[in-house]
């Protein structure tokens, strides 16, 4: 029930901001098709945990912050290794991926690639490692570190 | 007066939006192989769209227009590290090995790419 209460929430708020037309028409129609998308939805037995748009709550602007934060530190870092690129020194690394939820470990893998400096490889198959390729040490040594991983986790409702 | 602040600052975020957006280009160019060029255009995926699309929307205001922008941000911030990771998987998948260790110098690398 939570479930279809999020969706139909945010594809109303998705058809007010997009349209910007108020009239009884549009108003109507667009009713008719979040009722349809929502009804489709439940047939396709594809609203769940891992499709539920607000499953992250609170937490998801103070991490989002957080990490545009970190991206500006890191294009920041990258774009001095374009103009010289002697500083590069690509290096493969493992990292524990100890999220709980597969929602949570592919949010860390994202992460992990939308900074600049760091792209998720692949996850291993039985889901608990993560390799890496980083373009600089220091943002190897970054994720060693484990910031980023404890946020995600933070993020899941972790403490 | 806050007018023209608001000008000066989003004419400032776009300027170096763009200028990020031309140093993600030059790394493409310049770095040794598909690995360490997906990091260059990670600048372009990344904190150019930020910038830009940051002082468009102080040029926008609080306004509808603004909240379509933002949806292009979000929707560039979910996608871009999908389709980069598609990328490097199918570089391996396609048997490339990545360039590893000390600094290389431009073309050392070209062999592999």
């Amino acid at each position: 029930m939570r479930y279809f209460v999020s969706l139909t929430v945010v594809l109303a708020v998705l058809w007010l901001g997009l349209s910007g037309v108020y009239k009884p028409l549009l108003f109507g129609l667009g009713a008719a098709s979040i009722v349809l998308v929502v009804w489709l939805t439940e047939r396709m037995e594809v609203l769940g945990a891992e499709h539920d748009p607000a499953t992250l709550s609170w937490r998801l602007p103070i991490y989002w912050a957080w990490l545009v934060w970190q991206v500006i530190k890191s294009n920041i870092a990258v774009a001095r290794a374009v103009l010289d690129p002697r500083r590069i020194q690509p290096t493969l690394i493992e990292l524990p991926a100890d999220q709980r939820t597969r929602v949570g470990r592919v949010t860390y893998g994202n992460s992990i690639t939308l900074t600049p400096g760091t792209v998720t490889m692949r996850l291993t198959s039985d889901g608990d490692g993560i390799q890496v390729h980083a373009l600089l040490p220091e943002a190897a040594e970054d994720l060693r570190q484990g910031e980023m991983a404890r946020r995600v986790r933070w993020l899941e409702g972790g403490d | 007066m806050t007018e023209l602040l608001v000008n000066l600052l989003s004419g400032a975020m776009m300027l170096t939006g763009g200028a990020f957006a031309v140093i993600g280009g030059i790394g493409v160019v310049r770095f040794p192989d598909v690995f360490t060029r997906l990091h260059a255009a990670g600048i372009t995926d990344t904190l150019a769209p930020l910038l830009i699309i940051g002082g468009l929307m102080m040029q926008a205001g609080w306004s509808i227009l603004s909240f379509k922008l933002l949806l292009i941000l979000l929707f560039l911030l979910f996608t871009t590290p999908t389709a980069s990771h598609a990328t490097a998987r199918a570089a391996v998948v396609d048997g490339l090995q990545p360039l590893l260790g000390a600094a290389r110098r431009k073309g050392d690398g070209s062999s592999n790419t």
